[in-house]
């Protein structure tokens, strides 16, 4: 195996190579000198017209975008830490159960089923200041006459379009981490029960180093698609009102598409592709120190 | 004494009854927004419309669906085209990814060779543009190739954003199977192309058909890319067409809802199936690796 022989793994990659260097990195490298081209749909032949970095520069004085990147980092902060929080509250709820443990999973993986666009509808729907249930629910029970205007209102927004991303993103977490209670072998749990630990040092010191790893799967999966949230929002309020949802993705295409600045919104997705980069060798980072963290245990 | 055993029983019982409490406020909050919509597809508008609202059903019909089903649905929404093509571009799709991410998750699997781990990271990489940034440029390309609004571009696209996770997950899976076997089996005879094919692809099938089926439900999903690179029944697929209903200024929730319904449930049916496998083959390549 260890003469010269690369060709093997080299044609098996190279399909995957091609396919993905046609339509992701050439597309890319199109778009990256797009984004020092003023460039507009409209008007083809300034494609052709270099200037440098002033879609850079005025993307830096550009008061809509730095609150749509805020908002964006906000969102994502917001969302992945109560994802993570409430995924292992559930994962452990379902791991004590003494029955019915199958259907249990089966139901928490249900929101992962829904497409992101169907979780904005369904949200979008029951967010409703007219007949959305979470109103009537409200009005029903008495703790509110007035019709609130969830999607209408800033802030409310926000709140809402952060829930439906947390509903739709916390069985991943769940169902990875349940999988790693599940795997892990019950002696050090009774050994630490044993020499006196609290249920809570037990937690702290046994099972979360040994999830952890799984954690970081979970977290490593949800990075390479954060940009989900950009379906969410969009059929939810599409930026509004008045741009105060708007995240780093919706602007991008409205930038790019309502505006047909193309040149300009280019050189916007190119800071959400290293946001995405970011997150994911981040966690892909922490998932690798964790493996190797446990590794002496397996 | 006894009174220890006493509150000691009374701390137990409380904390089974607090864990059923909290396992089942947590599958209502999971489950209540998908009952909602099946309900709300089977129930008369004028219901949901309803102030002081109506809890329980009066009347449910299948009228929406009907509606829906045959031809053009209200306001002109061509479901079935939509439908259709959803059908084929994500096969299509899944086909040609679960092709080439056999190959090249074999390879992942089973050789060692310079720039591995770094070549994985460049994998996953390519998968983190988002879709709405990677529409952009390919919007750009399919215009000069006239490939947008096809079939084709829609097919090409998908292939390339599930590459790379279906790599993933079968490279998870063919290291669950023992390489003595296939070895023993070239041992025996065999060329590596029939111990690949008589040994270790039967093995790894069930995980494999798991990540077809996760890249099937990727591209049924998918908006972002869909939402830019379509135009008109030619190519729209559904979670497009999802937006048609809210693009009107009367929204037919009732009709959005069945329309929901319908692409909920080849999804629920799939994922059903491969749970297992899915995890599993996430886990393993991850943690073992």
């Amino acid at each position: 195996m260890k003469g010269f022989k690369p060709s093997a793994p080299f044609l098996l990659l190279l399909p995957a190579i091609i396919v993905l260097a046609a339509v992701v990195v050439l597309p890319l490298i199109l778009s990256l000198y797009s984004s020092f081209t003023p460039f507009r749909l409209t008007r083809p032949e300034t494609f052709f017209v270099f200037v440098g970095f002033r879609n850079y520069l005025s993307i830096l004085s550009n008061a809509d975008f730095w609150w749509a990147f805020g908002r964006t980092v906000l969102l994502l902060t917001i969302a992945l830490n109560l994802e993570m929080l409430l995924g292992l509250g559930l994962a452990m709820l379902v791991e004590k159960a003494t029955r019915g443990q199958r259907v249990l999973r089966t139901l928490m993986m249900f929101p992962m089923m829904f497409s992101p666009i169907l979780v904005g509808f369904q949200f979008k729907f029951m967010f409703n200041d007219n007949i959305g249930l979470v109103n009537n629910a409200l009005q029903s029970l008495g703790i509110t006459q007035d019709a609130i205007p969830w999607l209408i209102e800033g802030h409310l927004a926000f709140i809402a379009i952060s829930i439906a991303e947390i509903w739709s993103s916390t069985s991943i977490f769940a169902i990875l981490i349940l999988a790693g209670l599940l795997a892990m072998p019950k002696e050090p749990i009774e050994a630490a029960r044993v020499d006196g630990c609290t249920p809570w040092q037990t937690f702290r010191y046994v099972t979360w180093p040994f999830v952890m790893p799984f954690a970081y799967i979970a977290m490593t999966i949800r990075s390479l698609d954060v940009a989900r949230a950009y379906d969410i929002v969009k059929i939810m309020t599409d930026g509004g009102p008045a741009g105060r949802t708007e995240l780093l993705w919706t602007l991008v295409g409205r930038t790019a598409y309502s505006d047909a600045r193309m040149g300009l919104a280019n050189a916007m997705a190119y800071f959400s592709i290293l946001l995405s980069i970011a997150f994911t060798v981040y966690f892909y980072n922490k998932l690798a120190a964790a493996r190797a963290q446990i590794g002496a245990e397996w | 004494m006894m009174d220890e055993n006493a509150s000691a029983r009374l701390t137990r019982r409380t904390l089974t009854v607090a864990h059923r409490v909290g396992l089942f406020l947590a599958m209502l909050v999971i489950c209540l927004p998908g009952i909602w919509i099946v309900l709300s597809s089977l129930r008369p508008t004028v219901e949901i419309m309803a102030k002081p609202p109506v809890w329980i059903p009066q009347q449910l019909s299948f009228d929406a669906y009907v509606a829906m089903f045959s031809g053009i649905g209200k306001g002109g929404i061509p479901v079935l085209d939509y439908f259709r093509n959803s059908l084929i571009i994500s096969v299509t799709s899944t086909v040609i990814a679960v092709a080439i991410g056999m190959a090249g998750g074999y390879a992942f699997a089973r050789y060692r060779f310079r720039g591995k781990s770094g070549m994985f990271l460049g994998l996953m990489l390519t998968r983190t543009v988002p879709g709405i940034a990677l529409s952009l440029p390919l919007f750009f390309l399919y215009v000069r190739l006239g490939i947008i609004d096809t079939h084709i571009g829609m097919i090409l696209a998908y292939v390339a954003l599930n590459v790379p996770f279906t790599i993933w997950l079968i490279d998870g899976f063919f290291r669950q199977v023992p390489k003595d076997l296939a070895e023993a089996a070239q041992i025996d005879g065999c060329t590596r192309w029939q111990a690949f094919w008589q040994v270790e692809f039967p093995l790894a099938r069930p995980g494999i058909a798991s990540a077809a089926i996760f890249a099937f439900l990727t591209c049924w999903n998918e908006f972002a890319l869909a939402s830019q690179l379509t135009r008109s029944v030619n190519s729209k697929t559904l979670p497009v067409g999802l937006l048609d209903y809210t693009a009107e200024f009367t929204i037919d929730w009732r009709g959005m809802c069945a329309l929901a319904v319908v692409m909920i449930i080849p999804a629920l049916t799939l994922t059903y199936i491969v749970q297992k496998h899915l995890v599993g083959g996430l886990t393993s390549g991850a943690v073992k690796g």
